[in-house]
Order: structure tokens, then C-alpha cells, then sequence
């Protein structure tokens, strides 16, 4: 079975099917062998509401090149080992992976400080739209106040 | 002759498509006054953008877009 094989310093993708968070992090850490630290984030659907699917759409010319401009970002803002952006696209189920974003450094607290960065800029700055199916249809969704508080923390 | 218009996010419902065609060249007031009224609203919000060609604009009433490009409407993103 071929390994997968990670880009250094900055690993950034958009999946269009499930991604394997182990397989992902097992690389990681393996290409990071000097870093004394890892921090990850996954998010995932969460399962609440009376929601049924949720669907990511993209728009390819600016969507990729403005995640790995985020990557490069936190790894200018802090001595890190490398990143990993990963983000689904498409549609997903409650419970399902969205995003999974790792830090490697010889230090956690830059790693913890660069995950943080990296979700806050995701969640509100990348150039993705977001909208769920629940029992009376479709409805498209924003960034809450909080989500742009927290990204103003960076600024 | 023809600028492609993609109607991202939301902005899709609004037209009840995720693309149209208009004449090239495109200005600013040219598309204002092909997209429905709905989206014309929405287009003069600052916090919705535009791409020509993958190219963010800073001032979106400078579009201006040639024969065979993209247009991209932009609207507010929801990520993570």
C-alpha cells in the first residue's frame, strides 16, 4: 500500500470525499520528526438540531491558493515545523470530518497558537460557503459574531 | 462574445441558476442591470466581492471584463 506522502513546510488540500484523520496525522508526524509537539483540531458536522446533510461548494480559482496563503501565514507568524489545512468540500453527514488542521513545533505553544489561527481564518476568511439540509429544506450559513471576534484576535 | 457569470454561495438561489452569459464587455453598471434585482441588492453590500479571471478585484464598480472571461460574485463565506 503506497504511504501517503505530505508536502513540507505546508500540507493544504480540498477533499472531495471522506478523509482518513489517522492516515493524515500518521504522516504528518512522520514528516516532522525534529518537532517536539503536534496540535491538531478536527471539526466535524456536529449532530444536533434536526440537521440531515451539510454541503461545502468552493470556488476552484480562489479557494486552494487562499488556504495555502493562510498555511504560509502561520508559518511566517511562528517557528513552526510545518502545518496541515485539510478541508472537505462537497456533502456530509452529521458526525463527518470537515476540516482537520495540524501545527508541528519544537514548542506547543506555538502549535497551539497556529491551529487556533488556522480555524479562525477557516471558518470566516477561506473562501468556502456553507449551507444545511434540515426537515424544511436548505438554508444557507454565516459566520456567527463570535467567529469574526475570534478572528480579530490575529489583526 | 460572452462573460460567464458564476453565482456563488447563496447568491445561486437568488438567480435560480449558478451561471449566466452576457455580452462582453462587462462594466460594473452593465451587470447590476443584467442579474435580478434581488442580486443587484446584494452586489452593492461591501461585503460581497468580485473575482475577474481569479483575480480579486479591490473595487468591484471597476469591472470590467472581457470577451471569454470569468466573472465570480462573491458573497459572504461560511467555512470550518
Amino acid at each position: 500500500m503506497p504511504r501517503l506522502t505530505l508536502e513540507t513546510p505546508a500540507d493544504v488540500r480540498l477533499l472531495d470525499s471522506g478523509m482518513s484523520v489517522g492516515e493524515a496525522l500518521a504522516a504528518f508526524n512522520a514528516a516532522h520528526p525534529d518537532a517536539g509537539g503536534i496540535a491538531t483540531f478536527l471539526g466535524k458536522v456536529r449532530p444536533d438540531d434536526d440537521v440531515r446533510v451539510l454541503e461545502l461548494t468552493h470556488y476552484e480559482p480562489l479557494t486552494l491558493p487562499g488556504m495555502r496563503e493562510l498555511a504560509d501565514e502561520a508559518l511566517t507568524r511562528w517557528p513552526l515545523d510545518g502545518v496541515l489545512v485539510w478541508h472537505r468540500i462537497g456533502v456530509m453527514n452529521p458526525g463527518e470530518a470537515i476540516v482537520l488542521v495540524a501545527a508541528a513545533a519544537r514548542h506547543r505553544r506555538d502549535a497551539f497558537h497556529a491551529v487556533d489561527f488556522l480555524m479562525d481564518y477557516l471558518k470566516s476568511a477561506a473562501w468556502l460557503w456553507k449551507r444545511e439540509k434540515r426537515a424544511d429544506g436548505w438554508h444557507w450559513i454565516e459566520p456567527r459574531t463570535q467567529d469574526f471576534a475570534d478572528r480579530n484576535r490575529w489583526e | 462574445m460572452s462573460v460567464t457569470v458564476l453565482f456563488l454561495g447563496p447568491l445561486r438561489d437568488l438567480t435560480g441558476a449558478d451561471r449566466m452569459d452576457l455580452p462582453a464587455p462587462l462594466c460594473w453598471e452593465g451587470l447590476l442591470g443584467a442579474v435580478p434585482r434581488t442580486v443587484a441588492d446584494r452586489l452593492s453590500e461591501a461585503r460581497v466581492r468580485i473575482a475577474v479571471a481569479g483575480t480579486l478585484l479591490e473595487d468591484k464598480k471597476a469591472l470590467m471584463a472581457g470577451d471569454g472571461e470569468e466573472v465570480a460574485l462573491l458573497p459572504p463565506v461560511s467555512g470550518g
